[in-house]
């Protein structure tokens, strides 16, 4: 959708609002769950009332299983109940009686895939102007502004990427018009009438920032700060100690009056908010490991970093996620020299890496995106295991969103988060024959009342079809 | 700059003789024709002064041929992407770099990609590494629903890029030749046809020629259009919207129609197999993207297909430019679908097809591209399995017979950060 992204930002006479293929670009941050005024306010606000659906006792026989955690057991049994996962292991696992036994022989199963970067709901399809709520690009610091807020329930998406790409969970941004984007929110992908009945219970917040030609080219079009990648990092700079001096405060005789831009700040200053930074190169990167650091936060994740390798020594060390496409570049001058393998070298530095989709399509089949970079990967000579290459897509995100306690890998006890592939996930031949969100499913490709239509489609051509 | 200089002077070398079409063996590997034909195991593909000469079972490698074992491997005809702007663009958001359209022109339909299409752009080499030889390549829209005239190109390492110049004209007769045209499909419908008729009035005398409407060489750039002598390509996605198409030709019967695009082209597959209009089509578009594409599916083209409808698989306005290398998996895709219930895919050899023999026939190439039958230009990449599989690399490309090189930035920039570490000296010493 490159240039039909382009194509619609230059007949609507503004620059780049945001998601979709050509300037899109998120990050987040993350944090741990302690909490913090600030966090027990915003805790309070908009709760989850997310409910598991019905679920059965299962257990899946025979089938070829990828833990997300970087395991591969063959003639794996997998036993879910109550929505949580029971147990996973080899043909020895008993199996418990009184259960629905599924013979998955030939097919393979792996934890609900997981999108750390998604504009679902917040730009979704039909992509016209009225839908387009991803960035509030009237200022370049709005941490304000919280992406649920904008997220459209309705959107058809959603549901393609459950039936063709088996995600289950996953992480809804601002866009990358402003410095600071708002906050992020992790959703769980059941189809809802509310956003509040498909926020992901227990996950913690994320905070979106962008670095680089965006925020640049929106304010800057405008006459307005920043226009320079030094002007960018200035008006950074100056709001993070505007949100240290709000903290201060905070923790004074006199607490200041609530503002909802410093609760979202000193909650990534506590901790509690996980950053997501949009940023591609390498030494805007590292520019902004050095600002995290003179304010004593953590970048959980870097998104769209296509440069990430050329300092992968640098990103393990600081133990800081990349969030990359496998093989998107060219579109603007900052993702001039990704390569495809990206992921591969900084999985051989020891960095994390997470395969997003930033894309309403690719989220259909982030599988085999992280099936090219493994590819491309090998090809170059560095070892990486099929199931290493699930946890790009499982573990990995899970991790970078703090739900790691929680979904993103087969392990008793989880979330019953799980796909049935009816091939293996990293060939193009695969499609998901069933997905179970918390036990329930959701999905499933020979029933077609167990495949979900959005609002916006009922009545209209094409309702219901396998899409 | 020693280096440099060698660098140019080999390349130099190798512009000066792109007939160094030697006589090629490839024996032993899977070979595919790419006409929607099974594979056939152990078979050998002969190629000479820049053409096919034999590809199959049986057939005989002559003496003077050099031989390149394939065993284990796949040899299939060139990709060929059937819809793209490969060569118009370098970095989509530089404008200087991107020539895709001219939102300042007072021309139209007489902009000529030919004179913009850069084979030495860096997309060319990184999709010519991928195993895509020809390409589709379109201009934009900017002023008018009339894009220019469109190319055949191929993706080679040399100078010359165009393998047919003004092999089309493009026209947006959709929701972007609503916009185009001043707001509605009634002002895309009524300009095409006053277009048409203005370059009627000026091949009756073209001296004489003064509209209000358009350019004297946007009318003669539409002749032949209106004769058939070039083909017309139309991009429209709904269901009512490629109906119209298809009833221009009741007003203009000679024209030659190629819908491009079509996401709803499932709903009319029998109106557009009737009508003999042949399609370039989004392979995995499934969102209701806007409201033309309400009821797209993946499985839009197989539907197509089982109707009747000559198709083959084009990426409008999907990383049209750069991304070309998404054809194979796109097409792997399409074979996915016959293992979903009620979806409707391509069977392998016809998904093959669909980026290879099917766009050279639809462009009206397939006696020259888009397979291994002997005569055809010698388009040639050896894989190292299955080339719709996600897994499978690339280890040869012939194009018009000459072995291509397989390196560009993308490959040079792994190499310098196998290792990110510098080391006695910055990466910049590292080449």
């Amino acid at each position: 959708m490159e240039w039909k992204g382009l194509l619609a930002v230059v007949a609507a006479g503004a620059l780049v609002t945001g998601c979709a293929a050509t300037a899109a670009e998120t990050e987040t941050a993350s944090a741990s769950s302690a909490s913090s005024s600030s966090e027990s306010s915003a805790k309070i606000a908009f709760p989850s009332t997310y409910k598991a659906y019905a679920s059965d006792n299962i257990v899946i026989t025979g089938a070829t299983i990828f833990d997300g955690e970087g395991q591969r057991i063959d003639n794996g049994v997998i036993f879910m109940s109550a929505g949580k996962i029971v147990s996973v292991g080899g043909p020895e696992t008993v199996i418990p009686t009184d259960s629905t036994i599924i013979d998955a022989t030939g097919k393979y199963v792996t934890p609900g895939i997981i999108d750390i970067h998604s504009h679902l709901g917040d730009y979704p399809t039909p992509s016209v102007a009225a839908h387009s709520d991803g960035n509030e690009a009237t200022s370049p610091v709005t941490p304000e502004v919280w992406a649920e807020h904008s997220v459209w329930p309705q959107d058809p998406g959603f549901s393609r990427a459950l039936a063709n790409g088996g995600i289950t969970s996953l992480q809804i941004l601002p866009g990358s018009a402003n410095l600071f984007g708002g906050r992020a929110v992790t959703l769980k992908n059941v189809p809802a009438r509310t956003v509040q009945a498909m926020k992901f219970p227990g996950a913690p917040y994320g905070m979106k920032m962008a670095c680089g030609e965006n925020p640049k080219r929106v304010y800057g079009g405008r006459n307005r700060k920043p226009s320079t990648r030094m002007g960018s990092l200035s008006l950074t700079r100056q709001t993070w100690i505007k949100a240290q001096d709000y903290r201060k405060k905070q923790r004074g005789a006199k607490p200041p009056k609530r503002d909802l831009a410093m609760e979202t700040l000193t909650g990534v200053l506590d901790g509690d908010i996980l950053v997501h930074n949009h940023c591609y190169r390498a030494d805007e990167l590292n520019q902004i490991i050095d600002m995290s650091k003179e304010f004593g936060y953590k970048v959980t994740a870097f998104h769209h970093a296509v440069e990430s390798y050329k300092i992968a020594d640098i990103l393990a060390k600081e133990e800081i996620c990349s969030a990359i496409w496998a093989d998107w570049w060219g579109f603007k001058m900052e993702a001039y020299d990704a390569i495809p393998e990206n992921a591969a070298l900084l999985q051989q530095a020891g960095a994390c890496v997470v395969i997003h989709s930033d894309d309403e399509n690719q989220i259909q089949r982030l599988n085999q995106e992280a099936s090219k970079a493994l590819a491309d990967g090998r090809a170059m000579g560095i070892e990486i295991s099929d199931a290493q290459a699930i946890q790009w897509i499982t573990y990995n995100p899970a991790k970078a969103m703090g739900i790691a306690d929680k979904t993103g890998s087969l392990k008793p006890g989880k979330m019953a988060d799980v796909v049935l592939w009816n091939d293996n996930p990293l060939s193009v031949y695969a499609r998901p024959e069933k997905v179970w969100i918390d036990g329930a499913m959701l999905y499933d490709a020979n029933d077609p009342a167990r495949r979900p239509v959005s609002d916006f489609e009922l009545g209209q051509p094409g309702e219901g079809d396998v899409k | 700059m020693k280096h440099l200089a060698t660098i140019l002077v080999s390349s130099l070398a190798l512009m000066a003789s792109p007939a160094a079409a030697e006589t090629v063996a490839i024996t032993g590997g899977k070979v595919v024709i790419g006409d929607g034909s099974a594979p056939m195991d152990a078979g050998t593909v002969v190629i000479s002064n820049g053409r096919v000469v034999a590809a199959g079972t049986n057939v005989t490698v002559p003496a003077n041929a050099r031989r390149i074992d394939a065993s284990g491997k796949w040899v299939t005809p060139g990709i060929f992407a059937g819809f793209s702007r490969i060569g118009l663009v370098e970095v989509g958001a530089v404008r200087s770099t991107n020539d895709t359209r001219a939102a300042d022109s007072v021309f139209s339909a007489a902009l000529d990609v030919q004179y913009a299409v850069n084979p030495f752009a860096a997309p060319v080499a990184v999709n010519r590494a991928a195993g895509v030889t020809r390409a589709v390549v379109s201009p934009g829209t900017s002023n008018s629903i009339f894009g220019g005239y469109g190319a055949i190109v191929d993706l080679g390492n040399d100078n010359d890029p165009i393998t047919k110049a003004r092999a089309f004209q493009f026209v947006e007769l959709g929701e972007t030749g609503h916009s185009r045209a001043g707001g509605s499909r009634a002002a895309a419908h009524i300009l095409f046809r006053a277009m048409l008729n203005e370059a009627r009035t000026y091949a009756r005398n073209p001296s004489l020629f003064d509209s209000d409407l358009m350019k004297a060489s946007d009318a003669k750039a539409l002749l032949p259009v209106i004769n058939g002598n070039i083909r017309l390509l139309v991009h429209v996605e709904s269901a009512n919207d490629i109906l119209k198409v298809l009833d221009l030709r009741k007003d203009f019967p000679s024209l030659k129609l190629v819908l491009v695009g079509a996401n709803e082209g499932w709903r009319v597959a029998n109106e557009i197999a009737a009508a003999k209009v042949p399609v370039l089509a989004s392979a995995l578009s499934d969102l209701p993207y806007s409201f033309e594409d309400l009821s797209a599916t993946q499985s839009n083209i197989g539907r197509m297909k089982r109707a009747g409808v000559n198709v083959a698989i084009g990426m409008i306005n999907d990383r049209d430019a750069h991304q070309l290398r998404y054809s194979m998996q796109y097409a792997g895709n399409l074979v996915a679908l016959n293992k979903v219930p009620r979806a409707t895919g391509l069977s392998w050899d016809e998904a093959f097809a669909a980026i290879s023999s099917k766009p050279a026939e639809i462009m009206g190439m397939g006696s020259q591209l888009g397979s291994l039958k002997a005569g055809r230009k010698g388009d040639v990449v050896i894989w190292t399995g299955d080339p719709l599989e996600l897994s499978t690399q690339v280890e040869s490309v012939f194009i018009d017979g000459v072995e291509q090189s397989l390196s560009n930035r993308q490959e040079r920039l792994r190499e310098r950060y196998r290792n990110p570490t510098p080391g006695a000296l910055p990466k910049a010493y590292d080449r």
